[in-house]
């Protein structure tokens, strides 16, 4: 625990970052591959084209909730609140659309590419981490529900 | 190749992904908001995963520059542009704009189908018809009926 952060959980957060790397790193020496969610999401509906096979982009999309599934079902642990399904769905179509058009999310970016040390992805990621701070910070000055 | 070497590397790999991003508390969108949420009541969790990830990937991207080819593959297909178009700046500040709305990014939004499908069930459909609404414009029928051609 940190003094300053009571509700931060070091030890958790690297631990699960440990486990992320290790299944990047699965996937570049495993298979050859980006393990970048949206990307592979694409590929998986057909509205990407590359030649990572179907069985193979299936394959890691399955496991993500089964991963899940493993950990809820063997630790405490508690289901998360969201947001109301509108904002759900405003905020599922903003991030389709930008991941597709800005080339990865959170994974092929932030983990695989800053990693490489690759400039497209260092610019990428700081781009929607300052985006994603300033809309954070807006929405709680307009006091919306989180 | 055998469908076994096609299936099982992603598969652990989405699996060890998936339980990463749950240890680690990614998938609740108020700890994810709560690193965002730099100016008020901050939660560095987040970058606690996004270092344990990345050192974890510096030593695979050190190992890789010396395997000829990938352990269950023929050859590695990774990204090589180095080029920096205003796509990537703009797609990128959406996509954090998303994510700051719901807390939610692609990873652990399909790996929450598992946990609480109902209520994430409405931010994956929507992303799939963001990426199917992207997609648009390049295909081939769509470009003739607005080039009337």
């Amino acid at each position: 625990m940190i003094e300053a952060f009571p509700n931060a959980l070091p030890l958790q957060g690297l631990l699960g970052g440990l486990l992320i790397g290790l299944a990047s790193a699965m996937m570049l020496l495993g298979a050859g591959r980006i393990a970048g969610v949206s990307g592979i999401t694409a590929r998986a509906t057909r509205l990407s084209g590359g030649d990572m096979s179907m069985t193979s982009a299936w394959g890691f999309l399955v496991g993500l909730p089964l991963g899940a599934a493993i950990i809820a079902l063997s630790t405490e642990w508690r289901p998360a609140e969201y947001a109301s399904w509108p904002v759900m769905v405003v905020a599922g179509l903003i991030v389709g659309i930008g991941t597709r058009m800005g080339s990865g999310c959170t994974s092929g970016h932030g983990v695989c590419g800053v990693s490489r040390f690759s400039q497209r992805s260092l610019i990428a990621t700081s781009t929607f981490m300052i985006t994603g701070i300033a809309t954070v910070f807006i929405l709680s000055r307009l006091g919306s529900p989180s | 190749m055998t469908l076994a070497r096609l299936l099982i590397p992603p598969l652990v790999s989405g699996g060890l992904f998936g339980a990463g991003l749950t240890l680690s508390g990614m998938t609740d969108p108020a700890r994810v908001r709560g690193f965002l949420d730099l100016f008020g009541d901050w939660d560095p969790t987040l970058a606690f995963v996004m270092a344990g990830a990345v050192l974890v990937m510096a030593v695979a991207w050190r190992i890789r520059a010396r395997m000829p080819r990938p352990i269950f593959g023929e050859k590695f297909s990774l990204p090589d542009r180095t080029d920096l178009d205003p796509k990537l700046l703009t797609g990128s500040a959406l996509f954090g704009v998303g994510w700051g709305i719901a807390g939610l990014c692609p990873g652990p939004a399909v790996a929450s189908l598992a946990l609480s499908p109902g209520a994430v069930l409405p931010f994956v459909g929507a992303m799939l018809a963001g990426m199917v609404l992207h997609a648009l414009p390049q295909q081939r029928s769509f470009r003739r009926l607005f080039q009337g051609s």
